[in-house]
């Protein structure tokens, strides 16, 4: 009843874990796939190894999690041991994702991690957490998008999905810009830029001060994100952004997502919280008699 | 995540302080929280002590975080959150034998003093350091009842000259009652410590460290090969058995970048 095809690839279900949560080694990926995921996106990877911030990266709070690692992760060396490793454990697609500074590091990157057994490569372009460091995030530009969704096209050799950020008020012309430049799939969305102020330490709490602001306060930001591209491309959506329930999927399917990233809701409700969406899904699609996700997906729009 | 003031510190030897707050933690021992100081860093630190009133962490100066930390006095702030993560045993009719490296005495000692309030308990507490100026605790862990304390010293400048696994094997086997091992320190020692319990199929509970990040199983920094199981939920203390799952254990862990390091 959840089987899903994204790129000609089967999904056993649509809920792919997103990038950035329990996402550092093989292992911990298959942990994920053994609790209920239909595939897996690794944390972000770069040419060099990252230490990322000083805590506090993470801070959860009642209704949202606030997070600002900033990339930490081993570097591309290492990082395709695990992704090795991954496919030895587990049959499940595998999402690479990677991170530069200029549109020729991604180029480089690209080549590098499709070395990996990579099923899909997602391309962030919209970590707000870095911003200082790399310049303006591409996510604004049209033409950052352009350059870069090119550079990584003609070095990739599997289909690339670009990852954009719900900052960006031309969310959909940022998508059409990626597609026209060869985007396979748009992920949606990235964290949004917040800030939380400890009133006691009179200090933002984040050590990097601001931060991403992922989690059920996200989601209805990012399913009217998904619902706004969905209107503007014809290539498949990785919906992303606070989902934490069946209905939240389901929803992120009617506004027209194939996939659906989960990421905080790890925290909310367990690393099982898969297995829990899933069956919550099956449950509403028996109630409304919904046979299958195609049935649905993007079906708001009418 | 609460903003504490330090309530008073104690200096357990020239690298080592214990620093207490007197809030009301509710820990159990084995636990840990996790401490902020505003524009340095967040470390998660094991809890020494907590008698429901107070509670206390003994820390080893050896960071920026605790660099700061070692500065400041009693009355000034810190961050803390927790407290986190599994914890040990504590069970009556049992003949606990804990086996402490460095400053893995803190947490077993906060051990030692919750379960020698249960029924038929009788504790031999292995206490290991490189030498004598090491060593923590002596005095705390004497006034303990129903404990033995057995020290060892790498240099031999107190008790018995060699290490800690060394006098296992004889405790083990002397005790007829339940035994149940519990261990914290260097992760070489606990391998021993486990490979000697494994050998002898006695329980054992181990304390494993790794570099956290998030403390509450989101990050996947602190996951173990090939489980894939976050050390901060469902770690640190784990069993015999499942630390016998654990392929890293003993051999290497993840840097803060997520790159291995060989023991």
């Amino acid at each position: 009843m959840l089987e899903t095809s994204f790129l000609n690839k089967q999904f056993t279900n649509p809920l792919v874990l997103a990038s950035g949560i329990l996402g550092v080694t093989a292992a911990s990926l298959n942990n994920v796939i053994k609790n209920g995921a239909g595939g897996v996106t690794v944390k972000s990877i770069s040419l060099e190894p990252r230490t990322g911030h000083p805590n506090p990266t993470m801070v959860p709070y009642k209704h949202f999690f606030i997070n600002a690692v900033g990339l930490a992760n081993p570097g591309i060396e290492k990082a395709i041991e695990e992704l090795i490793k991954f496919k030895k454990l587990s049959n499940a697609p595998l999402i690479g994702s990677i991170f530069a500074g200029t549109p020729e590091e991604f180029g480089e990157i690209t080549e590098r991690i499709c070395e990996a057994p990579i099923d899909f490569l997602e391309v962030d372009i919209s970590c707000p957490n870095v911003s200082r460091e790399f310049g303006d995030p591409f996510a604004y530009s049209v033409s950052a998008v352009e350059k870069i969704t090119k550079s990584v096209k003609i070095k990739s050799k599997v289909p690339i999905s670009i990852k954009l950020s719900p900052n960006a008020w031309n969310i959909d012309a940022i998508a059409k810009a990626a597609e026209a430049s060869g985007a396979n799939a748009i992920t949606a969305v990235n964290t949004i830029s917040g800030m939380m102020i400890d009133v006691h330490a009179r200090r933002p709490v984040l050590h990097n001060k601001q931060g991403g602001i992922s989690g059920p306060a996200l989601f209805p930001i990012a399913l009217k994100c998904v619902y706004d591209i969905f209107k503007a491309v014809k290539i498949p959506i990785i919906g992303t952004g606070g989902v934490t329930t069946g209905e939240d999927a389901l929803a992120m399917i009617m506004a027209g997502a194939t996939l659906v990233g989960v990421g905080s809701a790890v925290y909310f409700r367990g690393v099982d919280c898969f297995a829990k969406i899933t069956s919550e899904m099956e449950e509403i699609m028996k109630e409304e008699k919904i046979k299958s996700l195609d049935e649905i997906k993007g079906v708001a729009h009418s | 995540m609460n903003f504490l003031k330090i309530s008073k510190i104690e200096k357990e030897n020239e690298f080592v302080k214990t620093f207490y707050f007197s809030f009301s933690l509710n820990s159990k021992p084995g636990q840990f929280v996790m401490l902020w100081i505003p524009g340095i860093d967040q470390k998660p630190f094991s809890i020494a002590h907590d008698d429901g009133q107070t509670f206390g962490l003994t820390i080893f100066k050896r960071g920026a975080l605790t660099e700061k930390l070692f500065e400041m006095n009693a009355g000034d702030r810190v961050g803390i959150s927790g407290p986190y993560g599994t914890f040990f045993t504590v069970q009556p009719n049992t003949h606990y034998i804990m086996i402490a490296g460095g400053y893995g005495a803190a947490p077993l000692g906060f051990l030692a003093e919750k379960v020698t309030k249960e029924k038929n308990v009788k504790i031999d507490f292995i206490a290991g350091a490189r030498s004598a100026e090491n060593l923590l605790f002596e005095e705390r862990l004497l006034k303990i009842p129903n404990l033995t304390l057995h020290i060892t010293t790498d240099d031999g400048s107190k008790g018995h000259k060699g290490y800690v696994t060394d006098l296992l094997s004889n405790i083990i086997n002397v005790d007829s009652c339940k035994n149940l091992v519990v261990t914290c320190g260097p992760e070489l020692m606990q391998k021993k410590v486990i490979d000697c319990c494994n050998q002898y199929n006695v329980d054992c509970e181990v304390s494993i460290e790794r570099y956290m990040k998030c403390g509450i199983g989101v990050c996947g920094q602190c996951a173990v090969d090939d489980l894939g199981i976050c050390m901060c939920t469902e770690g640190p203390v784990v069993k015999r058995e499942l630390a016998n799952k654990i392929i890293e254990f003993g051999k290497y862990y993840r840097d803060k970048a997520g790159e291995k390091i060989f023991f």
